[in-house]
């Protein structure tokens, strides 16, 4: 018995998505990483709260791999509630009574950004894997234009955990002048090799369903729906802890008495495991997996900055909090240290907080005490810093 | 959740931190090492406006310092002080936290290439209360600053006054005030033979600055003595250190 059944072979999006669009026409093109250029492109954003007369208060939630840009509120896909409600609200550490908080889809996305799911206008049809590769810079890039557009002058904080905090110490790296403070969560200054051996397994089964059909499966009427969700499979594993997986699930079996000596889903975290991907398949594009899994892969911001990662912040003004998680052996506190070191040996304004925690690399999406406390006394330490008003 | 206050009503502060905060100049760029739940830290950055940093090797101390809004990172003394470049602050502050360092000497040396200057508080060993354990009783010191039993102490390395005054000298640090405190935080003149204050003194905090190169003494027997690793300051060099080591204030 197959994991994922193959019966609706194409994801239904919803016809207009919430949320905020910003279009660039042909005209204005966006050069990449890569060399290619993208354009006519959109970003796909959301907003919270109020941005205040002198636009200071404003912070940029950069997402995870497989998030997106609705932190709170019911998402529109999956009906549940946004990634990040713990930490953002009115009231919550990141206050939306008090900050202006945007979060956008990243470049290659598949929710309202554009990405390999979309129409190539130059074809007609969707690019799948015509469309270029793209670098956490590339989305960064984007990033920074939606800021301009949205007439900020300087971001207050960039936020993020896993990718999004490779996205912010981007940010702070590319950027210096536009950030006043950066929280780059669960991340590294570079992915790791093992990080990338799970990446590669995870396109690997993608590219191996026949469903895929090179990439071009939006226009064969087909979706790569088991592939897809072996790859969340083998990285939602990665996101947890062997802990974390024992105390849920021990060797609990899933609605029988005794193992049925056959490959149904025997035990409880079989039947997790192929839920978490079936209900993976229903909100995400598998190109799109494909392209940002690549970008973070290729994220290593010392090389950009001649090998030397102190370089990417010599001379920076922007309050630094980096935060790891005891039981993250994704993203361990050693990478996040490191980047530590880096900008001890440029002497910039650093915090740097390891929350006890044994929920794995998930556990910045998830409500820890001493986490959400630490994150609210830095911003408001910054807020403080920076002249915002108390609210 | 509750928004939580950064700033703390200014209360007071221990009598040891206080008088390392009247030694910092308003402004300055300061670390804090072993700044513990960071009370000299936020007493600095907010009555003094420092650029204040802190490093703290109890994860509960970091959490609470962040917490606070203060700039702090998890770390040891023993060995993240080499990630900072030369010249990085214009004060660093090492309170109450020497003695528990694996290799001070190296701590020292590390305080004064980062730092214009260096502030360094510790208990001082050579208290009298202490040598009278010792001396009488015959078991391990338990006095206020030294308050656990051997078997639990992180107190390492402690030390005399002396025997941070002649460190420094054969560092070649330079020592630009010294103040010592009797039990009830009372200053000791600085009248008083250094022989002595090293006996009424309970604690004691050093400005340091970055000086001239150590000192060398010639002859077979000095020589002899560097090679052991123990500091041969001959007589002369004696006799001023128990009478004028200590430095004008």
């Amino acid at each position: 018995m197959s994991a994922v059944s193959t019966d609706a072979p194409k994801i239904t999006w919803p016809a207009e998505l919430p949320g905020h669009r910003l279009t660039f026409d042909a005209s204005q093109p966006m050069r990449l990483d890569s060399g290619a250029e993208v354009g006519p492109f959109t970003i796909a954003y959301q907003t919270h709260g109020t941005l205040n007369a002198e636009r200071s208060n404003a912070i940029l939630i950069c997402h995870a791999l497989t998030g997106d840009q609705y932190v709170i509120g019911q998402h529109p896909v999956t009906g549940k509630p946004g990634w990040w409600q713990f930490m953002v609200g009115p009231g919550k550490p990141i206050d939306t009574d008090r900050y202006f908080v945007i979060s956008s889809n990243v470049l290659g996305g598949c929710l309202g950004t554009t990405g390999p799911k979309d129409v190539n206008p130059a074809t007609g049809c969707p690019y799948g894997t015509s469309f270029p590769v793209i670098t956490i810079a590339d989305m960064v890039r984007a990033q920074k234009l939606l800021i301009d557009h949205l007439g900020i002058e300087k971001l207050f904080c960039v936020t993020g955990g896993s990718m999004g905090a490779m996205q912010a110490l981007q940010w702070a790296a590319s950027y210096p002048e536009r950030v006043f403070a950066a929280v780059p969560i669960a991340g590294a200054a570079r992915h790791s090799a093992q990080n990338i051996a799970f990446h590669e397994v995870g396109r690997q089964a993608i590219m191996a369903d026949p469903d895929w059909c090179e990439g071009d499966y939006l226009i064969e009427g087909k979706n790569p729906r088991r592939g897809l969700a072996v790859a969340r499979m083998a990285a939602h594993i990665t996101y947890l802890s062997e802990t974390a997986l024992h105390r849920k699930f021990g060797r609990n079996l899933q609605d029988r008495q005794k193992v049925t000596y056959g490959f149904d889903a025997d035990f409880e975290v079989e039947s997790y495991l192929r839920h978490q991907g079936s209900t993976f398949v229903e909100r995400f594009d598998a190109n799109s997996y494909l392209y940002i899994t690549r970008a973070m892969d290729y994220f290593d911001l010392a090389v950009e900055f001649g090998g030397a990662l102190p370089n990417a912040f010599r001379g920076s003004k922007v309050r630094y909090c980096l935060i790891s998680f005891t039981g993250d052996w994704l993203f361990p506190t050693s990478e996040s240290r490191a980047i530590v070191q880096a900008l001890n040996a440029v002497a910039a304004n650093v915090s740097f907080v390891e929350i006890k925690s044994d929920k794995g690399h998930d556990a910045f999406l998830l409500d820890e005490p001493e986490f959400a406390k630490t994150l609210n006394g830095f911003l408001n330490g910054c807020a403080e810093h920076r002249g915002l008003a108390r609210r | 959740m509750n928004r939580m206050s950064t700033r703390r009503p200014s209360t007071p502060i221990r009598i040891d931190l206080q008088i390392i905060a009247d030694m910092v100049k308003p402004g300055s760029r300061v670390l804090d090492i072993g700044c513990g739940d960071g009370a000299l830290l936020d007493h600095l950055v907010h009555e003094k406006q420092v650029d204040g940093r802190g490093i703290e090797i109890k994860q509960e101390g970091v959490n609470a310092c962040v917490t606070h809004g203060l700039s702090v990172i998890h770390g040891d003394a023993d060995e993240d002080l080499d990630d900072y470049p030369s010249d990085a602050f214009d004060y660093v502050i090492l309170s109450r936290t020497l003695q528990n360092t694996r290799d001070p000497r190296w701590v020292l040396g590390e305080l004064v290439r980062i730092s214009q200057h260096a502030i360094v508080s510790f208990p001082n060993f050579g208290y009298w209360r202490v040598r009278w354990q010792l001396l009488l009783r015959g078991r391990m010191p338990v006095t206020a600053l030294f308050d656990d039993p051997w078997h639990t102490s992180p107190n390492i390395h402690p030390c005399t006054i002396l025997d941070f005054a002649v460190l420094c000298r054969d560092m070649g640090i330079k020592i630009t005030r010294q103040i010592s405190l009797t039990k009830t935080g009372q200053k000791i003149g600085p009248w008083m033979p250094q022989a002595l204050s090293n006996l009424m003194a309970e604690q004691a905090v050093f400005l340091l600055s970055r000086g001239n190169r150590p000192r060398f003494v010639s002859g077979r027997l000095a020589r002899a003595h560097r090679r052991a690793g123990r500091s041969f300051p001959g007589f002369a060099w004696r006799l001023r250190r128990r009478f004028a080591c200590r430095p004008r204030q």
